[in-house]
């Protein structure tokens, strides 16, 4: 009894040094890698093999510390909470702290200091720009996530009846490893414009002109210009619909297929009556993760047109509010009705994959 | 209604010959069972049949109609998946009308046929049901369900109850059984549990690596096995067999097993002397070994002294696994034998329904 007392001791000691020591450790260090003294690199090397020691030394002391709780309930009630905490933590100071703090602010003025109530979302749903980013908003929804998802569900069946299919699904899905803004500036050359006479730069024009056409702008012209816009949008989501889609088409059983093109069915059938209901879950996840996506598109319009042109959508009227304007009294009410648009459809989502876990 | 035949088919996937020169004549109204180990070739015979692939070589027909390129759709067969198969989105009403509607068959017509099936096999409280609320028994009767309703010509099935437990597989079968006579259409059934073919097939196709070995009704299968294949085969346990050489002893023709050695019958000596000296296999059902005090009174029956090694009793019966010194093989005794593990008996092989091999061909000396 008296030694096993003598031995806990001793380890709450360790224990307690250790904590001690690795707080040292990280500190010295923390204000190392910030001297200018050393170069750069060597400072960027610490700070990344010091953070992940530190991270591990954090972790082993903190259950280090539980461990060392008499009550077996506590210790087990705890522990979850050593592991959780950081990630917790972090989630709350750079997520539900924020939004919080938007949906606040978004009941006062411009520069936050007087209460306005509902004043900002009256000029939302009264401002005439606003109501175009909500117009464009609602066309880029319709239209790109039921073309991504078409688009997606057409390539992963017509590729799985190839014999170079992988290569086929890598040109499709090659677009997803660009970033929007990438794809934008990409897509700015292929709508270039130059007065007629001078040689078009942009593959549309070139097109259009050497068909004896006049040069179109493309992404200045509206109403055309939208979708000009969405196309870049589809472009990019295409690949990852296809993907998942092509996988869920897969994963339909061979001897359901069978038994249906016995029963009658011809191919349409087939892939209407049986396959497309059959992958229907993965079908809405991947529609409700696009349409999350497209609610939010921002960098796209930034690059293309600011939003000019009728082009405004609700994300980069945001930033253009609170940042341009720097009301942020507007800002935040966007953000938040942009939040309320996007947040059935996560919900639905997570529902539903959820609802599909459950069936496997 | 109709007959099906296999008339030289081949198929080949890559290297690999999957079916081997098939010549089957099915008549109208027959159950057909392909039977065999796994890899034999049967299910690609049945789904050759359906149109699910292609024959390489030969031709089959439906009735008189060759239908090596009709669709599958258009062959008037309906077939019953191993894993049923089910539309997991529709009903079981639905499942079973699929079919149907697709061919646009008049609703009344539907709702009858669907009806009369679902009453023949007892799920007309389920017709609302999805196949994942079914347990394995109901999900079978469906899948059988919407086969009937079809009303096809031809029905294929392929191991339609491996899925169900023993039990269940038992009842199952009695009522695939019944389900025949009452439609009276041709079933073509595959399975790989001799059991399921012996009690449900009016006639068995034994196939081994694409080939087919005996086709013949579950009697003559059991009683006269054309090689050693289908005596192993067919049979539960299975056939023993012993290398042995045929000899001449006091003028008659024996059988030497190198640990014992065994008469001839009388009647069946003329058919063996012209192979005398060749070295067989010499074959006999455990049903046919017994114990001398319990064998049945008249049988031609051989003394073999042997070991007892292990004993499995069954209640009716009892197992008796027997060595020698250089083999062993089973008994099924009568439960009042003495045999104990460890004693040295003699068992009694009932010589009538010995059967003999050619080592080399492995083909029945008959």
């Amino acid at each position: 009894m008296h030694e096993s007392e003598q031995r806990t001791l001793s380890r709450v000691l360790i224990t307690l040094a250790l904590s001690v020591l690795v707080f040292f450790a990280l500190r010295w260090c923390f204000h190392f890698v910030q001297s200018k003294e050393i170069p750069r690199l060597l400072g960027a090397l610490i700070a990344v093999v010091a953070g992940v020691a530190g991270v591990w030394a954090l972790y082993w002391i903190a259950n280090e510390w539980v461990s060392l709780i008499p009550s077996r309930r506590v210790r087990e009630a705890l522990l979850p909470f050593v592991f959780l905490g950081p990630a917790l933590f972090l989630l709350v100071v750079y997520l539900v702290y924020p939004g919080l703090t938007t949906i606040y602010i978004s009941f006062f003025d411009k520069r936050s200091e007087n209460f306005v109530g509902l004043d900002n979302y009256a000029f939302i749903f009264t401002d005439p720009n606003v109501r175009i980013a909500f117009r464009n908003n609602a066309q880029w929804l319709i239209v790109v996530t039921s073309l991504c998802v078409t688009l997606g569900l057409l390539t992963a069946v017509l590729f799985d009846r190839i014999r170079l299919e992988s290569l086929a699904k890598s040109f499709i899905f090659l677009p997803m490893a660009i970033s929007a803004v990438g794809a934008s500036v990409i897509w700015r050359f292929v709508y270039a414009w130059q007065p007629p006479g001078r040689p078009q730069i942009g593959v549309l024009n070139a097109i259009r002109v050497a068909l004896g056409q006049e040069p179109v702008g493309w992404y200045i012209q509206p109403p055309s210009n939208n979708l000009a816009l969405m196309a870049i949008m589809i472009w990019l989501q295409t690949g990852f619909c296809m993907v998942i889609l092509s996988a869920a088409l897969k994963n339909v059983p061979d001897e359901l297929l069978e038994a249906a093109r016995m029963d009658g069915a011809n191919e349409l059938q087939l892939f209407f009556l049986i396959s497309v209901p059959y992958i229907r879950g993965v079908i809405i996840t991947v529609a409700t993760t696009v349409l999350i996506a497209v609610l939010k598109v921002f960098d796209i319009v930034y690059v293309m047109t600011r939003g000019n042109y009728d082009t405004e959508v609700i994300a980069n009227r945001m930033y253009v509010e609170m940042y341009r304007f720097v009301n942020f009294g507007h800002g935040s009410a966007l953000a938040v009705i942009l939040f309320l648009a996007v947040a059935p459809a996560a919900f639905f989502n997570v529902r539903n994959m959820r609802r599909q876990r459950g069936e496997q | 209604m109709a007959s099906v035949t296999y008339e030289h088919v081949t198929k080949r996937f890559g290297d690999v010959i999957a079916v081997n020169d098939l010549n089957i004549h099915i008549p109208d109204k027959e159950f057909l069972v392909f039977v065999g180990p796994s890899g034999c070739g049967k299910t690609t015979s049945l789904r050759l049949l359906a149109g699910l692939e292609e024959v390489t070589e030969g031709n089959i027909y439906i009735g008189d109609r060759l239908v090596n390129d009709v669709p599958p759709k258009d062959r008037d067969i309906a077939m019953v998946f191993q894993s049923y198969a089910l539309y997991p989105h529709m009903t079981v009403y639905d499942n079973m009308a699929f079919g149907l509607r697709l061919r646009k068959v008049p609703k009344q017509e539907i709702d009858r046929r669907v009806k009369e099936a679902a009453q023949i096999l007892g799920i007309e409280n389920l017709l609302d049901r999805k196949p994942k609320q079914l347990s394995g028994g109901q999900r079978q009767r469906v899948a059988v369900g919407r086969a009937i309703v079809r009303e096809p010509n031809v029905f294929l099935m392929d191991e339609p109850l491996s899925n169900l437990d023993a039990k269940l597989r038992v009842q199952a079968r009695a009522e695939l059984s019944k389900l025949h006579q009452r439609l009276e259409t041709t079933f073509i059934y595959v399975t790989h549990d001799q059991m399921e073919a012996m009690t449900m097939g009016t006639r068995i196709a034994v196939l081994k690596d694409g080939i087919l070995q005996q086709l013949d009704t579950p009697q003559v299968l059991y009683d006269a096995p054309i090689n050693v294949f289908v005596a192993g085969f067919i049979g539960s346990p299975s056939m023993n067999f012993f290398d042995a050489r045929l000899i001449e002893r006091d003028g008659k023709v024996a059988l030497d097993c190198r640990d014992f050695i065994v008469d001839v019958p009388e009647n069946r000596a003329n058919t063996y002397r012209p192979h005398l000296g060749k070295e067989v296999i010499f074959g006999i059902r455990p049903e046919d070994v017994h114990d001398p005090d319990y064998a049945p009174p008249g049988i031609k029956q051989a003394l073999v002294e042997a070991k007892v090694d292990v004993t499995e009793l069954m209640g009716n019966e009892v197992i008796v696994y027997l060595v020698t010194e250089h083999t062993q093989f089973l008994g099924r005794f009568d439960p009042r034998t003495g045999a104990r593990v460890g004693n040295t008996m003699y068992a009694a092989m009932n010589m009538d329904r010995m059967h003999i091999f050619d080592k080399q061909t492995e083909m029945a000396i008959r």
